[in-house]
């Protein structure tokens, strides 16, 4: 046998001695690029940290402009569009093609209806006239909710909130873009039960975003409370 | 491969028991618990990135450098919240001198 039929398994790179050894070094540079991941949300986590312990109540009051029936039925869709993503890694690892992309698919759909829905949510921001610096003047109702925090301190927590849920909804842009990639990827038969790394990659990367948003949910709706 | 196939079965529930505490954590938020309104939703958010972590992305049955990598992220993490928050706490502990009193950070209680 010579050197090239040995290394011919699919998808394996030349650099690696076995498909083993190829999927250690996969698992360990996605966790190093999710462990990057959390730093680069972890200053924006601290920074809301900071702010939310001096403008306390300001906070509270931005949090009771949110509707907080969306932002639970979207925590629900994410976490639905993580299921259907574990299950295509899963479908790829049993060698079940179809059912790899359809779950693909499902994941992408579920990803849109959440962003579709967080599009919404930003229109309306834009309706109630609560965009700091662009547009900041909230009357009536909403002027009623921000009055106990101060108004023009709750600008900040909807700096947060745009910024929070801005760099979310890039990273979920992009993992559209690789789930799409995948699914293509997939139609023309590049997965196999021994090598299906990119499926199992890009998952770990969709279960992360989806981890953010479980923190961002209660930072953002729940805090100020409903009762 | 390296990875046991899980099965379907154990997804789902994991999904259900994640449901079930986005609509716990829902329903604390129209519960008075004064300050641990925020300790009730860290902490369920706590137990849903746990279920995400050790399931969804399989950390149960990954490599002890994987668990390594990322405990030291969060380690890291705890840090930088840590240090910046004693840093703005503390701040005003101590007396601030006259004549820095015009540059001096906002003070709050």
């Amino acid at each position: 046998m010579t050197d090239a039929e040995s290394h011919a398994e699919k998808g394996m790179a030349h650099q690696f001695e076995d498909l083993d050894q190829q999927h250690d070094a996969d698992m360990l540079g996605i966790w190093v690029f999710l462990i990057t991941e959390i730093m680069f949300f972890g200053g924006v986590f601290a920074a809301y940290a900071i702010y939310r312990w001096m403008y306390f109540s300001a906070f509270d009051g931005g949090s009771h402009i949110l509707d907080i029936r969306l932002g639970a039925a979207n925590t629900i869709v994410l976490l639905g569009s993580s299921l259907t993503m574990v299950l295509s890694v899963r479908a790829a690892q049993t060698g079940n093609r179809r059912s790899t992309v359809l779950f693909l698919i499902a994941t992408m759909i579920l990803g849109g209806i959440f962003l579709g829905v967080k599009g919404y949510e930003y229109h309306q921001k834009f309706v109630e006239h609560v965009v700091p610096g662009l547009d900041w003047a909230p009357e009536g109702k909403t002027l009623a909710l921000l009055a106990p925090g101060g108004v023009q301190h709750a600008q900040i927590y909807f700096i947060f909130y745009f910024a929070m849920t801005g760099l979310h909804a890039i990273h979920m842009i992009i993992g559209m873009g690789l789930l799409l990639w995948l699914v293509l990827r997939a139609r023309k038969d590049a997965f196999t039960p021994h090598y299906f790394a990119p499926v199992e990659v890009v998952g770990l990367y969709w279960h992360f975003v989806d981890i953010v948003w479980i923190f961002l949910f209660p930072l953002l709706y729940l805090i100020g409370g409903r009762y | 491969m390296s990875h046991p196939i899980v099965p379907q079965k154990t997804y789902i529930l994991v999904f259900l028991c994640l449901i079930g505490l986005t609509i716990l954590t829902t329903g604390v938020a129209f519960i008075d618990l004064g300050a641990f309104n925020t300790v009730a939703a860290l902490v369920i958010a706590f137990a849903k990135m746990s279920l995400v972590i050790l399931f969804f992305m399989g950390v149960r049955s990954s490599s002890g450098l994987v668990r390594i990598i990322l405990i030291a992220g969060f380690f890291w993490f705890a840090l930088l919240v840590a240090f910046t928050m004693t840093d703005y706490h503390t701040r005003t502990w101590t007396p601030v001198p006259q004549a820095w009193s015009s540059g001096a950070p906002p003070t709050h209680p």
